[in-house]
């Protein structure tokens, strides 16, 4: 009976929110079809809206003339860094989250100050540190800064206060260490916040621009961020690079969020924020 | 993430950083540093003397009272070299004069008081970027709360396949890196060949100057702001939909509520919680406006897209003036922290 009722109003409703989705997604369609059309296409009067033959040219161009493997490289080494970050929040995670002792409670609210702190704030003195660390000019020192954020932290004390104390108790009992217990208990038993958490730090360090900017001084340290900003400042404008250039940045995050895009929603509502 | 992913990318401006490094950085830290010093000693990677020295038993049984602080150390230790400690030595920066000078010779910083503070109260250009920024918060934040509360209830009537699949075409937008944002609006944009422009030509509009001029160009950069913004917390309000249980409209429509009468009175004030937070992080995010700017207008034209956190950035690296910078930095984490107190109150009192 509610069906049908509803019926109209699901029809209004997906058709509104269908128009709006096209508006929203047109930018990357233009996007992807610019960046395989010839030059002389992407700036022809009137447009072109699809090209007349497609053409990989300008991506062979970014892989072969252009530094874009290298950075691609860069990157996803960027990444790997961070995927280390999101083991040490995990942990920290769980010590919020399962354990008492002393100075906790002031030690968490520290963590939770930092989310105030804005990165323009932090940028000058974050790169005195980094160089008297000699980390500055590395693939390392590009990732230390996004390794562990308060947020993920917070989310993780969040979704582990609810794994049951027993479990972790019996396996005490059973003479398990505690960092076992973490790997083999706690870890599994957090798929789904660690998958969300995942995605988000997958998604952070990939699209991260300004520490590869201010860190890597020299272009072989460039990721794909940094490489693709370039392409901006050139003089002569070649839309059709600049656009496979936007591309390979965001094809791949496109991907993994149509893999992911459950976990992202499931874990929102899983941590708390209702 | 809100707070996270709306971190990711920040960027920084180009030619003048590359000058900031150039200098001789490594001398800086006798001076700029003093603040953290102390504590750099403990976290250099050759000292890490403590956790190795007790080998007794690092992870396996033992006294349980060391166990949560191994468990919180590493990621501790990193918040607080990179969130808590940058704040610190911009603190002591901003009582300085340094600047590309001092980076090379630290003998030359001056101890200036609360002087850089005085300069940039009577700064026009400081009042400028205050207004600026004002501007965006009093427009772009409801109409961000609004349009993405509007995509949320919409997107919660049904559960079909289809409207999953519009949930992301929403949410897209805002995990996409700014780099190739700009790259792509500022293609949409371009005065001579951009598409927006030659869409006006056919019904014999135009051309509008999308980023040269100023009342144009705030405009211009508010929307990719808006378009960025918007399918994060859209997520956020459609989570919080969804966790509302389904015998409470049940019962609304048991009362006869029609479903305006429910959203009014039953679903609205169940999203307090998430409307809460959406507008804390929203609010904050347009206090720190600074990637859409900075990517696309740098700030221009005259100056009518420089937002205090632009105005910050150019101030420290385009014209090296890091004392000054600094001081505006910590005006804007003042005001943040502020703004975010009288929320957390008003919230407070509402309970």
């Amino acid at each position: 009976m509610t069906d049908v009722r509803r019926r109209p109003l699901v029809i209004a409703t997906g058709t509104a929110l269908g128009l709006g989705a096209l508006v929203t997604s047109f930018p990357f369609f233009w996007m992807i079809t610019s960046s395989l059309k010839p030059a002389s296409e992407a700036i022809s009067v009137p447009p072109r809206v699809l090209p007349s033959r497609p053409s990989f040219d300008a991506y062979v161009r970014l892989f072969t003339e252009l530094d874009f493997a290298r950075y691609l490289v860069n990157t996803v080494v960027v990444v790997a860094f961070c995927a280390v970050g999101l083991f040490l929040m995990a942990m920290a995670g769980y010590g919020f989250a399962k354990f008492r002792f002393r100075g906790r409670e002031a030690i968490f609210l520290a963590v939770l100050t930092t989310l105030m702190i804005p990165v323009q704030v932090s940028m000058i003195p974050t790169y005195l540190i980094l160089n008297e660390l000699h980390l500055t000019n590395t693939l390392l020192g590009i990732a230390a800064p996004m390794l562990v954020s308060a947020f993920g932290i917070f989310l993780f004390r969040q979704f582990m206060t609810t794994i049951p104390t027993e479990l972790l108790e019996a396996a005490r009992l059973d003479g398990a260490g505690e960092f076992r217990i973490f790997t083999t208990i706690v870890l599994p038993l957090s798929k789904p916040i660690v998958a969300v958490q995942g995605v988000l730090v997958f998604i952070g360090a990939w699209n991260s621009f300004l520490w590869p900017l201010v860190i890597a001084t020299e272009q072989d340290k460039y990721t794909l961020a940094v490489g693709l900003s370039l392409l901006n400042q050139q003089i002569t404008i070649n839309p059709t690079l600049q656009m496979a250039g936007a591309s390979v940045m965001v094809v791949p995050i496109i991907i993994v969020f149509v893999i992911f895009q459950r976990h992202i929603v499931q874990g929102f509502a899983l941590s708390g924020l209702k | 993430m809100t707070s996270d992913g709306r971190a990711a990318g920040r960027p920084p401006g180009g030619a003048a950083v590359l000058a900031a490094r150039g200098a001789d950085v490594h001398q800086e830290r006798e001076s700029v540093s003093r603040a953290g010093r102390g504590r750099w000693s403990l976290l250099r990677p050759g000292a890490p003397g403590r956790q190795t020295r007790r080998r007794t038993g690092p992870w396996g049984r033992r006294r349980a009272g060391a166990t949560p602080y191994l468990f919180i150390a590493p990621a501790c230790l990193l918040l607080a070299l990179f969130g808590i400690l940058p704040i610190l030595v911009a603190a002591v920066v901003s009582t300085t004069d340094l600047d590309i000078g001092g980076l090379g010779d630290p003998s030359t910083i001056r101890f200036l008081g609360l002087d850089n503070y005085e300069r940039l109260f009577s700064d026009p250009k400081f009042w400028q970027a205050l207004r600026t920024t004002t501007l965006f918060v009093v427009l772009g934040v409801p109409v961000i709360i609004a349009l993405s509360l509007t995509i949320a209830v919409g997107l919660n009537v049904s559960t079909s396949r289809l409207f999953t699949v519009l949930r992301a075409f929403y949410f897209l937008p805002a995990i996409t890196a700014i780099v190739a944002v700009a790259l792509v609006w500022g293609y949409l944009y371009n005065s001579q060949f951009g598409l927006l422009n030659q869409g006006l030509a056919l019904v014999g509009l135009g051309p509008v100057g999308w980023l040269s001029d100023p009342n144009t160009a705030r405009v211009s950069v508010a929307v990719v702001a808006i378009w960025r913004a918007t399918g994060l917390n859209v997520i956020i309000f459609l989570a919080a939909l969804q966790a509302i249980p389904q015998d409470y409209h049940d019962a609304a429509a048991l009362d006869g509520a029609g479903r305006w009468a429910t959203f009014r009175f039953v679903t609205f004030p169940l999203l307090r919680f998430a409307l809460f937070f959406v507008t804390v992080t929203t609010l904050i995010g347009w206090l720190q406006f600074f990637d859409e700017p900075y990517v696309l207008t740098k700030g221009g034209p005259v100056g009518a897209t420089t937002s205090v956190s632009l105005f910050i950035f150019q101030n420290g690296f385009s014209f090296n003036q890091f004392g000054y910078a600094s001081a505006g930095s910590i005006i804007l984490f003042i005001l943040i922290a502020a703004v975010t107190a009288v929320q957390l109150r008003l919230r407070g009192s509402d309970d």
